[in-house]
């Protein structure tokens, strides 16, 4: 077990170098292969109206002509350490971890993120929490009145959440359930209030973010869990339980579903980690400032090291949650800890 | 009245290409303490007449018809509720793949603990004790720190052990043993054989082994079932089954059956063809696209459905040939092919 969590670890650190070196190769490497000059990627830094002279003393102290594996190591020591940027009025400190500048508004990368972050989360935590109370429930109950008319449903409802974009969803639901409609239940897109402030407000805001998301997952999730359950059902073991004169209910919940809901662990804990680095669509549609918006507007920006930052900090949450899935199955399958 | 009564049981599933008659008109009795073996092929209908009797088979698209008395009490027509309440406590069943009919995600202890739970209200602790007592009975050495392992941990012989504690935890007493060594290797199976023989003395359960391997069934049971196309074709006492048999189908079983104190270079002799679909049975005899003696019928054998009717003393028979010709094929016939060395 020691051994299995050790190995995870190692893994997970692994990764995440690979991860920060392809992100770094992208952002640095590429742009030079297809022809850039160290003048030029510093002229970023330095606004489009700086003069060739200008361009290329930034270029040297911002190190643009040093070896590119000096410079990996100077960007993996920016997060690790911090670092100082030179644009020659002055130095400008950017404390640990650092991501660099924005181009645009001057101000460090990494705190704009966790600003943002607060959002997501809020919007990821609390469609999470529909979308597997929903999906699996669903397809537990499809997959045990399989062939019914509630199964032919919801398998129905399920392939059109699974089909039809957020951009599309998340805007019909805003015309039908907020905007001056006699249904009308949700606030308008755009605004958000904390959780500490007001979490009825809170709650009320992200009300349709958290719909219009949790109905493209509990798609997923409902097909899943009824495909699961459809085979967990018919192992013998289901047979067992119910020749020891088990409650059907018992039978279905502790016999099944939990057999069934392991692989489910997998998928939630990538979807999960993948949704803080931003949910793109859905924050767009309702013109929530978290993290997905802001890689937007970003990129549309061309605003480097935004996108950089976004990027790497949306990888390690992914790769954080796949570190707690695999620890977390070991703990729900025991065949697990032995391999 | 027997312990345990089948009258006429009938269960049928439809299904899109056509009734499946998994079992056709089932009728035996069983006392406690003694051993019925039912045997015949893969798809003869011997697995769905044991879940039958447990109300296991598959919910609500079967139809099953007859009667089951298991001591007094009729089960086809008691309420689902009421027969589960027997499970496990009045009734018990052993499996085929220990490996896949134990849970992977619980360990041995918790999934005996929770047979036992289920019809007595004990703490855990007690429930736990009672497990591990159970364990030591099967024979798992260190049945105190087995308990805590998982399916996986065990091995194939001693998965098997802990299914009988799981099946003999509540004190069962009709024990229904569904191919309970196939998955097992030759020499663990006369272990586990010897292991079921002791308890049922111990516990004078009635027991039901269902098997397709006559050999198994000649170790334990006093009584033999053959099952051929979801109907009972022979029916008798052990020794009447293998030293008189008088149905064809039952000649070629043990003819098939390979025995050490037989010359190796001698040739089983299988039975040809293979089983008949339970949806489509042949008319007449079951048997009788498969048997070589279906042209001494007086032309019923694809007409008649054979009646199983008595030839003496509780040996039944459904074939159509007269029982002199019977009696004849067996002693001048088969019995010295079976017998050469």
């Amino acid at each position: 077990m020691v051994t299995y969590i050790i190995r995870r670890l190692i893994g997970a650190v692994i990764m995440l170098l690979i991860v920060s070196m392809a992100t770094f190769a992208i952002f640095f490497l590429v742009p030079q292969l297809a022809g850039a000059t160290p003048e030029g990627m510093a002229s970023r830094y330095v606004g489009r109206t700086a003069t060739a002279e200008t361009a290329k003393l930034a270029a040297e102290r911002l190190g643009f002509n040093d070896p590119l594996v000096v410079q990996y190591g100077r960007f993996v020591k920016g997060i690790v350490a911090g670092a100082e940027y030179d644009y020659g009025p002055g130095v400008e400190e950017c404390p640990a971890p650092c991501l660099g500048y924005s181009f645009i508004t001057r101000q460090p990368v990494f705190p704009d993120l966790m600003n943002r972050l607060p959002i997501t989360l809020s919007l990821a935590i609390g469609a999470a929490v529909i979308w597997v109370i929903m999906g699996v429930g669903i397809g537990v109950l499809s997959a045990l009145r399989r062939g019914s008319v509630f199964d032919r449903a919801a398998m129905t409802v399920a392939l059109a959440g699974v089909s039809l974009p957020i951009f599309f969803t998340g805007l019909v639901s805003l015309l039908v359930f907020s905007y001056g409609n006699p249904f009308s239940f949700a606030a308008q897109g755009g605004h958000y209030t904390t959780f500490l402030d007001s979490p009825s407000q809170w709650a009320y805001n992200l009300l349709l973010p958290w719909i219009t998301l949790a109905f493209l997952f509990a798609a997923t999730y409902a097909r899943l869990t009824r495909a699961g359950m459809l085979e967990t059902m018919n192992e013998d073991y289901i047979r067992t339980a119910r020749a020891k004169g088990l409650r059907e209910s018992t039978v279905v919940t502790k016999h099944g579903l939990r057999a069934a809901l392991t692989p489910i662990l997998t998928v939630f804990g990538l979807d999960f980690g993948l949704l803080i680095g931003g949910a793109v669509l859905t924050e767009s549609a309702y013109s929530l400032p978290g993290l997905g918006k802001y890689a937007i507007d970003a990129i549309v920006n061309q605003d480097l090291p935004k996108v950089m930052g976004v990027t790497l900090l949306a990888a390690l949450f992914v790769v954080v949650a796949s570190l707690i899935v695999d620890l977390l199955y070991a703990v729900v399958d025991p065949r697990v800890r032995l391999a | 009245m027997s312990f345990l009564e089948l009258k006429d049981l009938k269960i049928h599933f439809p299904t899109d290409d056509g009734l499946v008659k998994s079992v056709d008109g089932l009728t035996f009795s069983l006392e406690r303490g003694s051993t019925l073996g039912i045997v015949g092929e893969s798809g003869s209908g011997k697995s769905v007449t044991s879940l039958g009797i447990l109300g296991l088979h598959k919910g609500g698209h079967a139809r099953i018809s007859g009667e089951i008395w298991l001591d007094g009490e009729e089960l086809v027509s008691a309420s689902q509720e009421h027969v589960r309440g027997l499970r496990g406590k009045k009734m018990a069943m052993i499996f085929q793949d220990p490996l896949s009919a134990m849970h992977p995600y619980y360990t041995v202890g918790d999934q005996i603990v929770e047979a036992y739970r289920i019809h007595h209200s004990v703490s855990k602790k007690v429930a736990r004790k009672h497990a591990i007592d159970m364990l030591g009975r099967v024979g798992i050495p260190e049945p105190g720190r087995r308990v805590d392992a998982y399916p996986h941990e065990f091995s194939g012989g001693m998965r098997q052990r802990a299914m009988i504690a799981m099946a003999l935890s509540c004190d069962p007493e009709l024990l229904i043993a569904d191919e309970p060594t196939t998955a097992l290797d030759v020499t663990v199976q006369a272990q586990i054989l010897d292991l079921m023989r002791d308890l049922q003395r111990e516990f004078n359960s009635a027991l039901i082994i269902i098997t397709h391997d006559l050999g198994v069934v000649a170790e334990l049971s006093d009584d033999i079932l053959v099952m051929y196309g979801g109907k009972c074709i022979e029916y008798g006492a052990a020794e009447d089954i293998f030293y008189r048999p008088e149905h064809p189908y039952t000649w070629g079983l043990l003819g098939s059956m390979p025995r050490l104190d037989r010359e190796r270079t001698e040739r089983l002799m299988p039975i040809k063809g293979s089983p008949p679909s339970l949806i489509n049975i042949p008319p007449g005899c079951a048997f009788h696209p498969r048997c070589p003696y279906s042209d001494r019928t007086q032309g019923k054998a694809d007409t008649e459905v054979p009646a199983l009717l008595e030839t003496e003393g509780g040996h039944l028979v459904r074939c159509h040939m007269p029982r002199e010709e019977r009696r004849s094929l067996w002693e001048n016939e088969i019995k010295p092919m079976l017998e050469t060395t």
